[in-house]
């Protein structure tokens, strides 16, 4: 944060700049999260010969869910019915820590990388809680499951995470940015395993195949969906919602990272156009590769993952050592 | 031209079909490697060293290039007609004859490439072409059982070599930084006169994989697991030949990196740590292989762990520095080739005799076929270090080298010869006059070269002759830089 | 030393000599032996390819003959030999499988931390750039021995083995820019040759115990073991 030395007036004007711009950043996650779904959607479509939904189906699924009654199990307890808004609430606020079109905004400076994995894990124990809470078998399993995943996909985000603090001296991902942008294109065997590590972390922590289809209507293939089995109406509306935020914000994470350029490094119209631009470009891409690899890999059994995800926290580990053998250490 | 001739050997031989004349021929090239070997070690003594197109001769390397031309001609003697005794009971085909003798004079030349080199990395190239010529040859009847040691062989022998090639890219690494003409960073010539130069750290480093990886070949304990299988499953001429020589040769190659790192040393503040490495590893080797001699139940295993402990006795040697070390320790060299690989001919015969490897079931030698019984009898005095023989010699230098420099090490070196004297006794006394067996019958032995080896190193041990003496103690000066007589 | 400093090709070499060390993993995590095959050809390859990048960094040009030569020897024909020797000996659906993978994932790693440490008094004294690659060097050296250990069948044993040469060229083509060509030509040689009798091996073996399982070879330490 700015000292406050400057006065009031430019406090004022900073509060009003920062306010302005958390709520541009907040927008622009809110409805391009499923805009980014129905683009997934859309080409997996096409490469399987389809056309696919429209482009504003997510839109128009989360306006009738948010229509309809919201109907709760007589087992619930409250947490049932305040975790769709704390998991709502938490990725946003994951969400709004990463540097979307510019870096260096007053907002994120305070959210770094340490903050954003405990927003996220936040979400994820009131996630699997509700899914224990109305008592039915497949909430209890998709739980432990997503337990299971994320306790392994956790260390190996932490450590590809620290391979890029390391670097940087900072674990602000504006800094990690800016850093990354200063020295132009510097190819770093710990970036590409810190790459590698992520993707495999994003493919996991998200729900895609090959960790767990999103379009499964199988509830004993299910991870993410076993939770919000029992969820109907504004609840179910909010969670959907915040899964699409997830995976935009792994996306963002990922393109903003390790390939930085476009994003603005200074608040004029055009650098923040251009860098809206840019990371728009970044997403679609970025979004066919995850289409094509669900369309190409399967999905994994269960007892597997724990080896995909061993192979990733290797791969986050191999970074780390990279960076302090080749790299010249901390 | 020494070196060639094997050479030569090898590809001629992989060509001819008829078992007679490859088993001539054999001792052809033999006998001619041997001419050469002496013509050259004759130009060394008079004229000092040679060096030119990527060879370095000097009194060190060429006394073993005559040991193993001379040896190599003595089991090729041994081997034609044993060879064919074996082809003819069927253990081996005809075709199998012909790789056989092929690779033996490859065997030949790859060892003599090894010891005659100038050049670090062609060390490294024939070491690992010797291992690769008698890979095949262990496993030349085809048991299971030889087929697992050969595997065994190639494997073991493979990675330390791996981690010896290392250490040479890490001296070669030192060598670029330190010289001025980095090209010539591989010669060892060079690298020995600017060995001040190189850096103690590196150095030190690269020594500590070469002693691993060369100490493999060598059989340092506990590298040393594909010793004994390879040593006994094979067909004796090779046992022989693998004893006798091979793990010189390997030795050797430890000693020459010894002197580099020791030059490179002198200025640091670990001077002895390489000598402090290998009397560590030989003393280990040298205990273990002992009180392992016991449990053994086939003949030629009981052998091999014997050259073991002896190799782990010359690698103390070659440690402890100091020319009344390394003066036993050559001369330890030069009788333990002689008597190793003896005393497998008589081993080869003796299997023969009874049909069998396996100790209980040889019995009453010296009754059945005098000739192979007080041979086996006077080998194992030999190499147990009764006192006319020269393995005694050379092991009472050692004693009083280590009771000047380590005087507390003697009596755990006494013990270890206690110990393996033992066991061999043990061993052998059932053997040699236990009750033969029914109708166990002599065979055609050619024990020639039995009594020319044993003669030799009883000779040794009497008197050495002067111009022997003379040249070992030149190469006494080049290893340890000082004089003994 | 700063990668930055460096060029982008030299940092190339880098994130080879990386990719080298990865994909020993991958060997080691391999259960199928055709599998295990692919996986270190493009070890070779790339090996080969670092090897031709440094050639054009220092402006050696032996070191080009010499990545050339991996590329045919290491990434080509080997593979090309162990493949043609699977499929004769109809090993296709073999699998090797890693006894406990965690462990010995985990194992590979502390392998990798140990060359590091072994290698640092020789990286202080900034004698080259490329010196840190000494140390990814030995590690795989060390985790071709590691596949060894850990494996089963004699086809993965040999892959590891050759896992190690890829190393030990790694070593030599960084750090001491290529050893001359004579030696090059040597061990080119000796890998070959070894190659060869290694597929004459697997012939033996397999016809003297019905199978690649090297496990099963175990008469000799047996029968010494009996009272």
């Amino acid at each position: 944060m700015v000292p406050g030395n400057s006065g009031g007036v430019v406090v004022g004007d900073l509060v009003n700049l920062s306010s302005g711009w958390v709520l541009l950043q907040a927008a622009l996650f809110l409805f391009g999260a499923p805009l980014l779904m129905a683009w997934v959607r859309r080409v997996k479509a096409r490469l399987q010969n389809r056309r696919g939904p429209g482009w504003l189906q997510p839109y128009r699924d989360l306006n009738k869910l948010f229509a309809k009654e919201a109907l709760v199990a007589h087992t619930a307890s409250e947490l049932f019915r305040a975790a769709p808004y704390v998991v709502f609430a938490t990725t946003l606020l994951a969400c709004l820590g990463v540097p979307l079109v510019a870096v260096g905004q007053p907002f994120t400076a305070v959210a770094d990388v340490i903050v954003l994995v405990g927003f996220l894990a936040l979400g994820r124990f009131f996630l699997a809680l509700a899914g224990m809470d109305v008592g039915t078998a497949f909430g209890g399993m998709g739980a432990s499951r997503e337990m299971l995943v994320s306790a392994l996909a956790e260390p190996a985000m932490l450590l590809a995470v620290f391979t890029l603090a390391m670097t940087a001296h900072s674990t602000n991902l504006s800094s990690v940015i800016d850093h990354q942008l200063a020295f132009g294109l510097v190819l770093r065997p710990s970036y590409l395993f810190a790459l590698m590590a992520l993707v495999l972390v994003a493919v996991a922590e998200t729900g895609r195949i090959p960790v767990d289809n999103p379009t499964t209507h199988l509830e004993l293939t299910m991870i993410h969906e076993a939770m919000i089995l029992e969820y109907s109406g504004r609840h179910l509306a909010l969670m959907e919602w915040a899964a699409q935020l997830k995976l935009m914000l792994y996306g963002v994470l990922i393109v903003n990272v390790f390939l930085p350029w476009g994003i603005a490094r200074e608040v004029s119209l055009a650098a923040v156009s251009f860098g809206l631009f840019a990371v728009v470009a970044k997403l679609l891409l970025l979004g066919v590769l995850l289409a094509v690899t669900e369309t190409v890999l399967a999905k994994m059994r269960l007892f597997r993952a724990p080896q995909f995800l061993n192979f990733s926290l290797l791969l986050a580990l191999l970074g780390l050592l990279s960076h302090v053998i080749l790299e010249g250490g901390a | 031209m020494t070196v060639f001739v094997p050479l030569m050997g090898t590809l001629v031989l992989a060509g001819i079909r008829s078992l007679q004349l490859a088993g001539r021929l054999n001792l052809g090239f033999c006998a001619t490697t041997l001419a050469a070997a002496l013509g050259l070690a004759l130009r060394i003594l008079q004229g000092g060293d040679l060096t030119g197109h990527g060879f370095h001769v000097d009194a060190f390397n060429v006394y073993l290039v005559v040991l193993t031309a001379f040896v190599g001609l003595t089991t090729a003697i041994f081997s034609r007609p044993y060879m064919a005794h074996v082809c003819r009971e069927g253990r081996v085909t005809e075709r199998r004859m012909r790789l056989y003798h092929s690779m033996f004079q490859g065997f030949l030349f790859t060892m003599l490439l090894a010891l005659t080199t100038d050049n670090l990395g062609v060390l490294w190239v024939a070491v690992e072409g010797a291992t690769l010529a008698t890979v095949l040859l262990v496993s030349l009847y085809r048991t299971p059982e030889s087929i697992e040691a050969a595997w065994k062989y190639f494997i073991l022998c493979g990675v330390g070599i791996a981690l010896a090639l290392f250490g040479t890219v890490l001296v070669y690494f030192a060598a670029q930084h330190a010289l001025a003409d980095p090209s010539r960073g591989l010669s060892w010539t060079v690298l020995y006169g600017e060995a001040a130069r190189l850096h103690p750290t590196v150095m030190a480093i690269a020594f500590v994989f070469l002693l691993v990886g060369y100490g493999t070949k060598v059989g340092l304990v506990p590298l040393h697991n594909w010793l004994p299988d390879a040593h006994s499953e094979g067909p004796t001429p090779m046992s022989a030949v693998l004893s006798g020589l091979l793990l010189n040769v390997a030795l050797y190659a430890v000693v020459r990196f010894k002197m580099l790192v020791d030059g490179a040393l002198v200025a640091s503040d670990q001077p002895g740590i390489a000598g402090e490495l290998m009397m560590g590893f030989g003393l280990i080797s040298f205990l273990v292989a002992g009180l392992f001699l016991h449990r053994q139940r086939d003949i030629k295993r009981m052998f091999s762990y014997s050259s073991i402990e002896h190799m782990g006795l010359m690698t103390f040697a070659f440690g402890i520095g100091g020319p009344l070390a390394t003066f036993g320790a050559l001369l330890h060299m030069l009788v333990h080739s002689l008597t190793k690989s003896a005393i497998f001919v008589t081993v080869g015969h003796a299997s023969h005799i009874a049909g069998t490897q396996t100790i209980e079931q040889i019995r009453g030698l010296i009754r059945t076929q005098p000739a192979v019984g007080w041979g086996l009898l006077i080998g194992v005095a030999a190499i147990a270090g009764f006192p006319p023989f020269g393995v005694f010699t050379s092991e009472f230098l050692l004693l009083s080298a280590t009771m000047q420099s380590w005087p507390w090490l003697t009596s755990v070196l006494l013990f270890g010869l206690v110990v393996a004297f033992a066991g061999l006794f043990r061993h052998l006394h059932p053997m040699v006059y236990g009750k033969a067996p029914e109708g166990q019958q002599p065979v055609a032995a050619n024990m020639l070269p039995v009594m020319v080896h044993l003669g030799l190193v009883l000779w040794l041990g009497i008197a050495i002759p002067a111009f022997l003496a003379h040249w070992l103690d030149q190469a006494t000066w080049l290893i340890s830089g000082g004089h003994l007589l | 030393m700063i990668l930055t400093q460096l060029t982008l090709v030299e940092q190339a070499v880098f994130v080879l000599a990386a990719l080298v060390l990865f994909l020993s993993f991958s060997i080691l995590a391999q259960a199928r032996l055709v599998a295990g095959i692919h996986v270190f050809a493009w070890q070779g390859a790339v090996l080969a390819g670092a090897t031709g990048l440094v050639a054009l960094v220092d402006g050696e040009p032996h070191l080009l003959v010499s990545a050339g030569l991996t590329l045919a020897l290491k990434a080509l024909l080997i593979p090309w030999m162990l493949h043609r020797l699977v499929r004769r000996l109809e090993l296709e659906r073999h699998l090797d499988p890693l006894p406990r993978p965690a462990v010995a994932l985990m194992l590979g790693a502390a392998l990798v931390i140990f060359s590091y440490w072994v290698v640092v008094p020789i990286e202080r004294l900034e004698l080259a750039t490329t010196r840190n690659i000494l140390s990814l060097s030995l590690a795989v050296v060390l985790l071709g021995l590691l596949i060894m250990v850990t494996r089963r069948q004699a086809v993965t044993q040999v892959i590891g083995f050759m896992s190690m040469e890829n190393g030990l060229f790694l070593a030599a083509a960084t750090a001491t820019h290529g050893m001359p060509l004579v030696v090059e030509l040597g061990v080119a040689f000796d890998v070959l040759v070894a190659a060869v009798l290694f597929g004459v091996f697997f012939l033996q073996i397999s016809e003297s115990i019905e199978s690649l399982d090297v496990d099963r070879l175990n008469r000799l330490s047996a029968w010494e073991d009996e009272p």
